[in-house]
């Protein structure tokens, strides 16, 4: 085992510093940010609303929709291409797979509910960020739901299993696996997992072991950020006097 | 650990446990799992005997029977118009719904109301899929002229009208200006241009602070601070206005218009 002391000095488990809060896009039905370290997502929700194409309405239910975008000048200094690419596709396919068991649609047949997740600044753990700041924006937006969606990305550096890795990390020299997990908060039901990189089976039963700590935190964070918008604080008394 | 596990008007999230044990019934945006009772949305608790319900603190509008709404007309069909009511469904109202006069069948609807008019209505059905049958033949509905429209969280309408009306009839009083809430969130406020901006922000106020307490004292500090007196008309000229507050057909413009098609079907 080389790699003893995280690259940024955080304990094994800790997460990086995070920050939420909701409704930071006033014209969007709900909107919430999540900055953990130096990823920062901000997710936008409208609907439920008319879905067109008309053909992919379903009469049952009601469809959640996710976009995933990372803005161009959000990574390490390379443009990235604005518009959907087939990483962006598939991340926003696994955020309606993460999203979709919580979130109940059945009084809205026929109508879809669009949740936008841009980025101005990334440094790994992107999905689970978006993951995280969708849920909130869907709950500050009043959509129906049974239950919270927590995400947070564990792995495996170089032997030593940590939670929430950096970029930095994940490009380690070494063998590294990153697996992003999101899971629901009563049931603990895992909603999303993917991995890049390797693990063995032990190792992967103990950083799935470590996610379910990790996600309560995020799931802290979470709750916090939707109460704290009705709370009577100073920014609040400050604005009626304005 | 069982009973209330939180108390009333907290604010609660998602998946939230309110109470554990059969003591309690799951009402509104609630749901039972076993024997605990969780949240549905975000929300306030409230309790009425055993029953647990949240009050969302934002959330679309769910059509109901009975409720007045605002809308737009987006389009028109054969026997009547489709009406845009701020949801993901359209609402269709019905020649037969919007005029007690005889319209033929080679009429043209949009001489009574054309595609953009906004109009207040009233819903007299929603099915299972949501489609919506509306209104016009009460007292109160009618095509919107004049004045501005805003748009606001329909889950804080309840607040904006407060009990008994006490809100609606304050803000009224204050600036002197006709208000017409839609259950769907859409208000019509008309009266002296200075005046409809105060009671568009008396709205806001009420919005941002409709879950706290004392919002009528603080709501009129605000239009006491910021609205223009109203001057009172005369009494004869106030029961004119009165009467043209709410009229039961279009206001002149529509009637002019109904007079140009009655001359047309003749022909």
């Amino acid at each position: 085992m080389t790699y003893t002391k995280r690259l940024d000095g955080r304990a094994l488990n800790e997460l990086r510093p995070m920050k939420a809060r909701t409704g930071v896009i006033p014209n969007a039905d709900g909107s919430a940010e999540f900055i953990i370290g130096k990823t920062q997502a901000i997710a936008a929700v409208y609907g439920p609303r008319e879905m067109f194409p008309k053909f992919k309405q379903n009469p049952r239910s009601g469809i959640l929709r996710c976009f995933y975008s990372m803005m161009p000048f959000s990574g390490s200094g390379e443009r990235i291409r604005p518009g959907t690419s087939r990483r962006s596709q598939e991340i926003a396919l696994v955020m309606t797979k993460a999203l979709e068991p919580v979130v109940d649609l059945s009084a809205f047949p026929n109508a879809v509910v669009d949740v936008f997740v841009e980025f101005p600044q990334t440094d790994a753990g992107t999905r689970c960020a978006a993951i995280s700041a969708a849920a909130m924006a869907l709950a500050d937006a009043g959509i129906p739901m049974k239950d919270m969606v927590s995400a947070v990305a564990v792995g495996q550096v170089d032997g030593t299993v940590v939670a929430d890795l950096t970029y930095d990390e994940e490009a380690y020299d070494g063998i590294v696996s990153d697996i992003p997990v999101a899971m629901i908060h009563n049931t603990k039901e895992l909603t999303l997992l993917q991995m890049d990189g390797e693990i063995s089976k032990a190792q992967l039963m103990k950083a799935l072991q470590l996610a379910k700590e990790a996600t309560e935190k995020i799931y802290a964070e979470q709750v916090r950020a939707l109460k704290e918008k009705f709370a009577p604080d100073q920014r609040k008394a400050g604005q009626s006097e304005e | 650990m069982t009973g209330l596990l939180v108390s009333e008007r907290t604010i609660v999230v998602p998946g939230e446990a309110l109470a554990d044990g059969m003591d309690y019934l799951p009402g509104d945006y609630t749901y039972r799992v076993g024997e605990a009772i969780y949240a549905r949305a975000l929300g306030l608790v409230s309790l009425a005997g055993r029953v647990l319900r949240i009050t969302p603190l934002a959330g679309p509008y769910v059509p109901r029977f009975g409720d007045k709404i605002i809308g737009q007309i987006i389009d028109i069909t054969m026997t009547g118009w489709r009406i845009s009511t701020a949801t993901a469904y359209s609402a269709l109202l019905n020649v037969k719904d919007a005029t007690t006069r005889f319209v033929r069948k080679t009429d043209d609807l949009s001489r009574m109301m054309a595609i953009g008019d906004m109009v207040v209505v009233k819903i007299v059905n929603v099915t299972s899929q949501r489609l919506i049958d509306v209104t016009m033949k009460e007292p109160g509905l009618h095509r919107i002229s004049g004045g501005r429209i805003i748009r606001m969280s329909c889950q804080k309408v309840p607040r904006v009208i407060g009990k008994q009306g006490s809100m609606i009839t304050l803000i009224k009083d204050k600036t002197g200006c006709s208000i017409t809430v839609g259950q769907n969130g859409l208000v019509w406020i008309r009266g002296d241009a200075d005046n409809e901006r105060v009671v568009e922000q008396a709205i806001r106020l009420i919005e941002e602070k409709s879950h706290m307490e004392g919002l009528t004292e603080q709501v009129d500090a605000f239009l006491t601070k910021h609205a223009k007196p109203v001057v009172r008309a005369p009494e004869s000229e106030r029961q004119f206005a009165e009467q043209e507050e709410m009229p039961e057909e279009p206001g002149e413009e529509g009637s002019e218009r109904e007079r140009e098609q009655y001359t047309m079907g003749e022909n």
